[in-house]
């Protein structure tokens, strides 16, 4: 038996096999089995979890602008007494919104997913061939890459500095916060999508200055991902928001 | 490849304040979420207090505030309110008992986003602390109750509570819903991934059940609420005119112009309603556990069980109109929302039985926890009875704004799901500080506590019924209420004793604490995975293995096995062939 067994099992991260004689394993339970060497912790499950956790978030988000667009509609369609007449009318006085630069805005928007996208792949690229790299003598070639994080951050910014161009315009056609329900609401949605593009620039710009703090490249990886699905979902509501002002402005 | 540091979440903090203040642990969280609901508690029992004597004797001059003011009592009905409700039944069973053994009862190391769950408790912390502010700003607290209905709460004037106090009411609100929604994704995701090898969905506990479907619940509620809260913060503050409609405030025309107060109420209610199974939920897990653990039977229908609760969930999404009867909606979605909402009694209907199936023929222990689980059960039936006539609209517009509906809320929702969690304190105790409460005072607390709410709560109804209207500062000069005032004495009399009685319980929980007996690894014999583990657990939940679990969570009395109960992570029990 003086046979070489290459030390080279390749793991499915999702196989369940366990050991003769373990009792069956009932689906569901995603702690992996305890004999793995990776460990209940290893970067695939912390990728998934934090993948999930991001999903569950972003229902809580989907859930606020499910109460902001009822606002919408419903004050849309609610009359007001006139002291005047002394009659009920409708108040509602439809937003004069800057489309123009809107459509630059959602432009930029949409460019920086995509260059979040490119982001997001490279890093999962550079994760996959981080072990072939370490193989003394190998090399990928050129490994100077487009700063797609960077790019994303800022056209992001630029995104954010456009929408606050779009709030000058409104202030300079007289549509205040308090003008009236149309243009609160559109404030409301404005603001409301624009503080949460915030908190991804500022996710974004964790993952840039973790790479500078020589975080492992995995985990550096797992807070892209994430950024980037949220990115994605943030262009997605931008896109339904832009929709809704147009549809029922 | 594979770095050594990341096999572990974290490791065990050494400092003070890593470890006690800003920890990152799941248990000492959980412990600290049930001492800030235990203040809370307190806080809002007083002012329960204050209002009790108040309605009895309306010129008393009491200790702390004085002589009572009308407008001074609507602020202790409104900061009673909410304190209780989102401090104490929102705080209590699920970030307090939920955070500490969720994981550990699915075999979890920690909670998936351990810093996100440390964010989550200290936000409750500084919502809690700007909601006790109101009390201390210029005119006080706000007067517009815990359900913030516009005009009222939109008009700086509209009150001497309406001012600043207001303000930081909507901002603590505002707050606590964004840690609500962390708290939540937190719950979800770890119950979703971070079960052991083994516990399938259909095998947690069904308090693991309960505190997952809260979760699902407040995730999708506590959104809307915080939505609803900023805009009714902008009309306050910003001048715009979601909820105010054209009036006069104190004789002068309000800027504000065609709002809509029934907006509010949509939005709030479609928070509210889910806010009470979010309160009580965790509660009937709580009571499940107990029941068949101290009956030393599996539970009654556990698929039934689960079925019921995500029953009660989804319908608790439907029903928001039954608060509103009195908005003058139309009759037609009127009916449709009572019609949705008696529905609900069929799950609920199918939990009772269950749970008195549990206990029909079991070897009942009652240990104080189990006397809590069946004071649970018999709550929730007187309180849960009145719900259908008050889904009605033809019987909830005479009956909404008396003592009938006061006496409703509170056994159902306030009684019902507090005895929830003291069951889960007398319960989990043992297990969360590694010693024994003190049985002859959990039963003396028990008895009281039993007797005593039911002494509060239930002439209430027949207050209502006789006409009596409920937050009315004064009505002992009213002609029609006299008769009622030895009654009203009676409800005063007994909140006294009650609230007194609590103290037996911060007694036992402070002496066991110090000086208890020393508690088994697993004092009630029972199968979950936490009784596995060592007193109080170690920092990893299972001291570096996981655990794999091969049995359902009730596997009591299994025929031929050697004890009479068969934990989780035991060796399977191989199915009778007649199965």
């Amino acid at each position: 038996m003086a046979t070489v067994t290459p030390n080279l099992a390749i793991r499915d991260p999702r196989s369940r096999d366990i050991g003769g004689g373990s009792p069956p394993s009932y689906g569901g339970g995603g702690n992996g089995d305890p004999g793995a060497t990776n460990g209940p912790f290893s970067y695939g499950d912390r990728l998934r979890r934090a993948r999930l956790g991001l999903v569950v978030g972003l229902v809580a988000v989907v859930m606020i602008f499910v109460g902001f667009t009822s606002v919408l509609l419903v004050r849309k369609g609610s009359p007001s007494l006139d002291p005047q007449t002394n009659t009920y009318a409708r108040d509602w006085v439809p937003i004069n919104l800057p489309w123009a630069l809107l459509v630059v805005n959602t432009v930029v928007l949409l460019v920086s997913s995509i260059t979040m996208e490119f982001a997001r792949r490279d890093i999962a690229r550079q994760v996959a061939l981080a072990p072939v790299k370490s193989i003394p003598g190998v090399s990928l070639g050129d490994e100077k890459s487009f700063p797609w994080l960077g790019s994303t951050v800022v056209l992001g910014l630029g995104f954010l500095v456009g929408q606050l161009l779009v709030w000058q315009v409104l202030r300079e056609h007289h549509f205040f916060v308090n003008t009236g329900p149309s243009s609160s609401i559109a404030y409301v949605l404005f603001g409301t999508h624009a503080l949460h593009l915030v908190g991804g620039v500022i996710a974004l710009i964790y993952a840039a200055i973790a790479s500078l703090l020589h975080r492992p490249l995995e985990a550096r990886r797992i807070v892209i991902d994430v950024a980037a699905w949220y990115w994605h979902f943030m262009a997605f509501l931008w896109i339904y928001i832009f929709a809704l002002l147009l549809i029922a402005r | 490849m594979a770095t050594s540091e990341v096999v572990h979440a974290h490791a065990a903090p050494q400092g003070f304040i890593r470890k006690y203040i800003f920890s990152l642990d799941h248990k000492v969280i959980g412990l600290q979420y049930f001492f800030l609901a235990l203040t809370a508690v307190w806080v809002g029992m007083i002012l329960s207090l204050f209002m009790r004597i108040h309605m009895v004797w309306p010129n008393a001059d009491l200790p702390l505030i004085g002589h009572i003011q009308p407008e001074a009592y609507l602020s202790l009905v409104t900061m009673h309110g909410t304190i209780m409700v989102f401090f104490v039944l929102t705080t209590a069973p699920q970030g307090g008992f939920g955070n500490y053994f969720l994981p550990i009862q699915i075999g979890a190391p920690d909670m998936a986003f351990p810093v996100l769950n440390m964010l989550s408790f200290w936000t409750t912390f500084i919502a809690f602390v700007i909601m006790l502010a109101a009390f201390f700003v210029t005119g006080g607290a706000p007067l517009h109750g815990w359900t913030g209905y516009p005009p009222l709460s939109a008009i700086q004037s509209a009150g001497p509570g309406e001012g600043l106090g207001a303000d930081l009411w909507i901002t603590s609100i505002a707050i606590f819903c964004a840690a609500s929604l962390m708290g939540a994704l937190n719950f979800i995701t770890t119950t979703l991934d971070l079960r052991a090898k083994g516990m399938s969905m259909m095998r947690m506990p069904l308090t693991v059940w309960s505190w997952f479907i809260t979760a699902i619940l407040g995730l999708l509620a506590f959104g809307v609420l915080l939505s609803a809260g900023i805009l009714l913060l902008m009309d306050r503050n910003l001048g715009t005119s979601f909820y105010v409609p054209l009036g006069t405030i104190n004789g002068q025309l309000t800027s504000h112009r065609g709002g809509s107060p029934l907006l509010w109420q949509h939005l709030f209610w479609f928070f509210g309603h889910p806010e009470v199974y979010i309160a009580i939920l965790p509660g009937m897990g709580v009571a499940s556990q107990l029941l068949s653990t101290f009956s030393r039977k599996p539970i009654f229908g556990y698929k039934a069980m689960v079925y019921a609760m995500l029953g009660i969930g989804f319908l608790g999404f439907m029903v928001w109109g039954h608060h509103m009867f009195m908005s003058g909606m139309s009759p037609y979605s009127a009916f449709a929302f009572s019609i949705l909402t008696m529905s609900i009694g069929v799950p609920s209907a199918i939990k009772t039985f269950n749970w008195l199936g549990t206990i029909w023929r079991g070897r009942v222990r009652f240990y104080t926890p189990m006397l809590f689980a069946v004071g649970f059960v018999s709550l929730f039936v007187s309180g849960g009875l009145s719900g259908p006539f008050l889904a009605q609209p033809t019987l909830d517009i005479p009956l909404h704004d008396t003592a009938f509906v006061v006496g409703h809320f509170h056994l159902i929702m306030g009684v019902a799901a507090i005895f929830g969690i003291f069951g889960a304190t007398y319960y989990w105790f043992p297990k969360m500080f590694g010693r024994m409460m003190n049985e002859s005072l959990g039963k003396i607390h028990f008895w009281f506590t039993f007797i005593g709410t039911y002494s509060i709560f239930m002439p209430m109804h027949y207050l209502g019924m006789a006409g009596q209207p409920r937050r009315y500062s004064q009505f002992t000069e009213l002609a029609y209420l006299q008769h009622l005032i030895p009654l009203n004495r009676f409800i005063t009399f007994a909140a006294i004793i009650t609230i007194s009685a609590q103290l037996v319980f911060v007694v036992n929980l402070f002496w066991s604490l110090l000086k208890g007996p020393k508690a088994s690894d697993n004092p009630w014999e029972a199968t979950t995975l936490e009784w596995t583990t060592a007193t109080p657990p170690p920092h990893d939940n299972f001291g570096g293995h996981t655990p794999v679990v091969h049995n359902g969570p009730y596997e009591y009395g299994v025929p031929g096995a050697q004890r009479d109960f068969v934990m989780q992570s035991d060796p399977a029990i191989t199915p009778s062939p007649a199965h």
